[in-house]
């Protein structure tokens, strides 16, 4: 998972987890059928956008709100591999991390990424290269124990393998 | 550091972490006082817990359970949500389970049990853990799968946080209330403004307010994106814990040399009935320049002003006046404590009488799961904390938040009033 590409579907600041999925699909337990109404009232349109691009751009505040992991699961599932945010709501992104969906913070502004932008992320050297408009942005780098989380696959691999925490924080 | 003064967050994240010198910034495996899980994040985190192989829950005196998203359940589904959750409680031994009809809305009943008390680290599933603050607790909220962590291994990471420190100078001057004074806050400092950050409440507006009050700025503090957000402890707290569970608390306070990284005054005296206007929380705007806004519903409840001294404030006003014919008004209480006092106090029956309904102690209406969905293009003024597109329902509805007094005055009228222009 060094390098990841994809088209862009851009977000605006402050998208928050009812945007996502709204309230009234959380008392069930069939995650796929959850997925069907994703973005459902913010826009239908985006689920599709987002299942063949495969990654988020937006402003700040990302995934602001409820705290509920449907939003994080319900993403990934409709085939969201990155989501890249000027800032994100704190939940949001540890759950973003807890599920193994790659969440970063872009240094300075998202303006000059525009939706549907050809994008390649770099893991190694924590940037975006626009190849649409061949700019390149940097990435705040990921802390390692983060990290190792999100290459397990997310908390419940990583804790099923260590039976604990393993770090010493 | 040695020689600087620490913040509560500070003190809170150094005591659960074994390190003294925790300070903002550092990143600390800390142990759990109190988990919350409730029906709609907690089966996620059963799942999880099972699928990380954990048997055992860490302590099961420290796991509180509750079901208050949409009770009684309105459907099949939510009941079988409901029935997992009630044989995990069952298989794994946990103390603090609360049935329907014996509980209310998590972040109150953790209030009224005690549990939230001053210096303690409280993590729930949910984002309004932050009302713990309001008794002086450090509450987060977490995923479920987070919340599934905990449950095994009783302790999750966390980034100590810096502090943003509010002074309210002055008393509140009824009719505006903490739901004003917190609405002028978020307005000031924005929705996304305080990001990552502990928020702090102090001075005579916050020493003079009542606990009821204190437990709604805290629980509107990530709103403005808080992580959480802590109301300077006192004595008033520490009776109340005292009252409620025998114990003597510390009152944990920020030393006198801590470091803020910003800090924010407001004067009391001079807040007034205010208005978030959807779909930003920080759009805010005084009552009466609203009064154009014509309402279908009226809701009163939430983790926010489900509150006896909310009914109260709202009962004053509907005491002599009927709900207005065009306008349905919603009560819930936020709990059954609430709701026996409520009753005890004949403010059910007022509220009856105006003509509205009262319902079960539920967040249903909040989150636009039950008892008080909204239809397309309906508008509710609502003592609630998000005012987001489809909140309460329908993606074409809209959500004013308000104060209680401000939501029954609305009621009243029909429109959006500020409690003051109502006889
Ligand atoms: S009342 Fe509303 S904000 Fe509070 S916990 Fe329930 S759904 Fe969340």
């Amino acid at each position: 998972m060094k390098v990841l590409t994809g088209k862009v579907t851009k977000l605006p600041d402050n998208v928050n987890t009812d945007d996502i999925i709204p309230a009234r699909y959380l008392s069930s337990m069939d995650l796929d059928a959850m997925t069907e109404h994703a973005f459902e009232d913010y826009d239908a349109s985006l689920k599709e956008k987002v299942r063949e691009g495969g990654i988020i751009v937006a402003g700040k505040n990302f995934g602001c709100g409820s705290s509920r992991e449907h939003a994080v699961i319900v993403l990934k599932k409709a085939g969201l591999k990155a989501v890249i945010a000027e800032s994100f709501a704190r939940i949001f992104f540890r759950n973003s991390i807890n599920q193994g969906l790659l969440a970063l913070q872009l240094e300075g502004s998202s303006e000059p990424i525009k939706d549907g932008d050809s994008v390649k992320i770099d893991l190694e050297r924590f940037i975006v290269e626009n190849e649409t408009r061949s700019s390149i942005h940097r990435l705040r780098p990921i802390p390692p124990f983060l990290l190792s989380i999100l290459n397990e696959g997310g908390l419940v691999p990583y804790l099923k393998k260590r039976r604990g925490w393993g770090i010493e924080a | 550091m040695e020689g600087i003064g620490k913040t509560i967050s500070e003190k809170v994240l150094s005591r659960a972490s074994g390190k003294p010198d925790a300070s903002a910034g550092d990143i600390v495996l800390a142990e759990i006082d109190l988990l919350m899980l409730h029906e709609i994040t907690g089966p996620l985190a059963i799942r999880a817990f099972e699928e990380m192989g954990f048997e055992r829950v860490w302590d099961p005196s420290k796991v509180v359970v509750v079901f208050d998203h949409n009770v009684p359940p309105s459907d099949i589904s939510s009941a079988s949500m409901m029935r997992e959750m009630r044989s995990f409680v069952r298989a794994k031994g946990l103390t603090n389970f609360f049935e329907i009809g014996r509980g209310g809305i998590a972040h109150q009943l953790l209030a009224e049990k005690g549990m939230s008390a001053p210096g303690r680290l409280i993590i729930g599933a949910d984002s309004h853990t932050c009302t713990a603050g309001g008794l002086g607790a450090f509450g987060v909220g977490v995923g479920s799968t987070e919340a599934a962590a905990v449950l095994g291994t009783g302790k999750l990471w966390l980034r100590v946080p810096e502090t943003y420190r509010v002074i309210v100078r002055n008393r509140l001057i009824e009719p505006s209330s903490p739901k004003d004074l917190i609405l002028e806050i978020i307005g000031e400092i924005g929705m996304e403004g305080a990001i990552y950050k502990a928020v702090e409440y102090c001075g005579e507006g916050i020493r003079s307010m009542s606990l009821d009050g204190r437990l709604t700025l805290a629980n509107m503090s990530i709103e403005m994106s808080a992580k959480t957000g802590i109301v300077e402890p006192d004595e008033k707290v520490a009776y109340y814990i005292r009252e409620r569970t025998g114990e003597d608390v510390e009152l944990v306070r920020s030393d006198e040399d801590a470091v803020f990284e910003e800090t924010f005054e407001f004067d009391a005296s001079k807040t007034e009935p205010l208005v978030a206007v959807p779909p930003r929380i920080d759009d805010v705007k005084p009552a009466r320049e609203l009064g154009g806004v014509e309402i279908d519903q009226a809701f009163l409840g939430s983790c926010t002003n489900g509150r006896l001294e909310d009914l109260r404030a709202a009962a004053r006003i509907l005491k002599s006046n009927r709900v207005n014919p065009r306008v349905r008004m919603i009560v819930t209480p936020a709990s059954m404590e609430v709701y026996r006092e409520a009753m005890k106090e004949g403010l059910l029956d007022i509220f009856a009488r105006a003509g509205a309904i009262i319902c079960c102690p539920s967040c249903g209406p909040c989150l636009g799961m039950s008892q008080g969905v909204l239809g397309p293009e309906e508008v509710c003024v609502s003592s609630t904390n998000r005012n987001f597109v489809g909140r309460m329902g329908h993606r074409s509805s809209k959500v004013y938040l308000a104060s209680p007094a401000t939501v029954a005055a609305s009621a009243i009228t029909g429109r959006i009033t500020d409690p003051r222009d109502i006889e």
